[in-house]
């Protein structure tokens, strides 16, 4: 269990590391509705494919569960990043008000850590809430400013009303013809082989 | 949603403790608690009679800020038109509809008002001028006419909710669930007003010269915490006893554990509010409270709170896994629960005992004879009703309900 976090992380790149070059990005698949991407998804999930995701205009319950995806690694950040900042928060005061620039306050001991509770407490919030900000940021590898999907014309329709699942060609089980006849074969309405870049 | 989860509402008899069951032996259950606990607290009482009023209240206090946590749960449901809850709404309201039985069980106090309250000695306020300046509101009479307000306003909430769910049982009629929002809202409004006074009254009274603006949001917080506590106890005993196990689903105790979670770190803000306020300040009148509980054995009881009622069950109850389990939330349950009992008694206690803390028999009597009367009124309820609002029109939305 304590190690949960450190492989969650290793298993993703943090920084917005470049997509892996080759000649394809991989395949596009569009369905009709989200049932039919739903099942699709299990299928993809069931077959061992590891780098493909789910496109839709709004959450679709219980998507994660068909994809199989894990627990984000994220909660394990802002915890971490909380604890930090609550330790900065209150050591940085221990440091000033004890040992630094000790003052006598409305005749209080130098270290009087009640008062210093408030401050802990903010400086807890403002690292989880960026540590919860950032690392979301970090772990979707954003801000990208151009992905392969946007090459594809039909994909367009992904804030509008169709479902899309992708499959990425350095997925080790990705064979752009055998994939495709997959993806056809869950009954999605068009397969698109997408160039990288 | 989950495809292939159905939307069809209960059977009575999944909502039902089934004959021969167990559970329909609680109120003899609570009685058989109840009854010993009433002849301890009357042989031992008569002996040390400042005691036993000083156990009672404690206990009286503990259970009644149950009933009142549970009461404000389903009323906040209400108001918010929350969805996800109705299959725990039941629960909530056989705690609360033990009111009447608590208005009951506080009129043994009333014969030591005297012992409990130093203000409520004749002539107190003859050499004290803070007394006599507070006369006007703290004095017998008027505490009297406040505690029947207080009991009315609850027992008239807690019956009219009570009766409306049941009834809505037969009918199926969702007009009364549009009554009860409607309600809700200066029911609401009605309970933080009254609660607050209530606890001014029977706690913060106890040192009549002190005084804390926050006390009422004090003990809202903590008979809150407690309430919640209480309810993932039940559902966790419920469903190890097999009831309502195909209704109360993991979705539901993530949420009730998230409600622990949350209004533990409220308890522990407002608790830590009332004290950092004080002690900065540093006013004589209004740090004796916290000096009494700053010494002595007083001293570890407090620093038992602030770990034990928050920074404990605090990261016990962060994690996803642990409020999904029954079994594990109903550990934090049951640790806060008991917390919430010390909480209580390290507000009351250190005026009869301020030298130390001084536990004594009569507070396990007064614990049996308060909390018997709980569990056989709850008890008889749940025997009497479905375990859950059977036609509430958003029973099947509860039912399917999932944490996103």
């Amino acid at each position: 269990m304590p190690f949960a976090p450190l492989r969650a992380l290793a298993s993703v790149p943090l920084l917005a590391s470049p997509l892996p070059a080759g000649p394809y990005y991989g395949l596009l698949a569009e369905f009709a509705t989200p049932a039919d991407l739903y099942h699709a998804c299990e299928r993809v999930r069931d077959a061992g494919f590891t780098r493909w995701d789910a496109h839709t205009p709004f959450p679709v319950h219980g998507l994660e569960q068909a994809m199989g995806l894990r627990r984000s690694p994220l909660p394990w950040i802002v915890l971490v990043m909380g604890l930090t900042g609550a330790a900065l928060g209150f050591g940085l005061q221990w440091w000033v008000h004890a040992v630094a620039y000790p003052l006598v306050i409305s005749g209080k001991p130098f270290f009087s850590w009640p008062a210093f509770i408030p401050i802990t407490f903010e400086v807890a919030v403002l690292f989880a809430a960026l540590g919860a900000v950032f690392g979301m940021l970090g772990l979707n590898r954003l801000p990208m400013h151009h992905h392969p999907l946007f090459r594809s014309k039909v994909f367009e329709q992904v804030t509008d009303d169709a479902f899309f699942l992708s499959i990425e060609s350095w997925d080790p089980r990705f064979d752009p013809s055998t994939t495709g006849a997959l993806l056809e074969s869950l009954g999605a309405r068009r397969v698109e082989l997408l160039e990288s870049r | 949603m989950t495809p292939g989860r159905d939307l069809v509402a209960l059977r009575p008899e999944q909502a039902a403790i089934p004959p021969g069951h167990p559970w329909n032996r609680l109120p003899v259950v609570g009685a058989a608690c109840a009854v010993p606990g009433v002849l301890a607290c009357a042989i031992l009482g008569a002996a040390n009679p400042k005691q036993f009023f000083f156990s009672w209240l404690v206990s009286f206090l503990f259970f009644l800020s149950l009933a009142l946590g549970a009461l404000f749960f389903v009323l906040i449901q209400y108001a918010a038109q929350g969805g996800w809850g109705i299959v725990l709404r039941r629960l909530g309201e056989t705690s609360f509809t033990t009111l009447p039985v608590m208005a009951a069980l506080f009129l043994p106090l009333l014969f030591g008002l005297q012992d409990l309250y130093a203000w409520a000695v004749p002539g107190a306020a003859e050499h004290d001028a803070l007394l006599r300046w507070k006369a006007p509101y703290l004095n017998v009479p008027f505490f009297l006419v406040r505690a029947v307000v207080y009991f009315g306003c609850w027992s008239l909430i807690a019956i009219f909710y009570y009766r409306a769910s049941r009834g809505q049982d037969a009918t199926g009629d969702p007009a009364v669930s549009a009554r009860m929002r409607r309600l809700a809202g200066p029911a609401i409004i009605v309970l933080a007003v009254t609660q607050t006074f209530a606890s001014i009254d029977w706690i913060m009274s106890l040192t009549p010269h002190w005084y804390s603006t926050m006390f009422g949001v004090y003990f809202f917080a903590g008979s809150f915490v407690g309430f919640i506590a209480l309810l993932s106890i039940a559902a966790a005993a419920m469903l190890r006893a097999g009831l309502l196990d195909t209704v109360i689903s993991a979705e539901h105790l993530h949420d009730v554990g998230k409600l622990l979670f949350a209004f533990t770190a409220f308890w522990a803000y407002i608790a830590f509010s009332q004290f950092f306020l004080i002690w900065y300040a540093n006013l004589p009148e209004e740090t004796i409270w916290f000096q009494a509980r700053l010494e002595g054995s007083w001293r570890t009881v407090s620093m038992l709170l602030m770990a034990g009622h928050f920074a404990i069950p605090f990261f016990y109850l962060m994690g996803r896994a642990v409020k999904r389990r029954a079994s594990t939330l109903a550990i934090g349950g049951a640790w806060l629960l008991a917390m919430h009992f010390v909480d209580l008694y390290w507000q009351v206690m250190p005026t009869l005992h301020p030298a130390g803390l001084r536990p004594s028999v009569l507070d396990a009597a007064a614990f049996l004879a308060v909390g018997g009367c709980f569990l056989a009124a709850a008890g008889w309820l749940m025997r009497r009703q479905a375990l859950v609002p059977l036609r509430d029109p958003r029973l099947a939305e509860s039912l399917a309900f999932e944490n996103a």
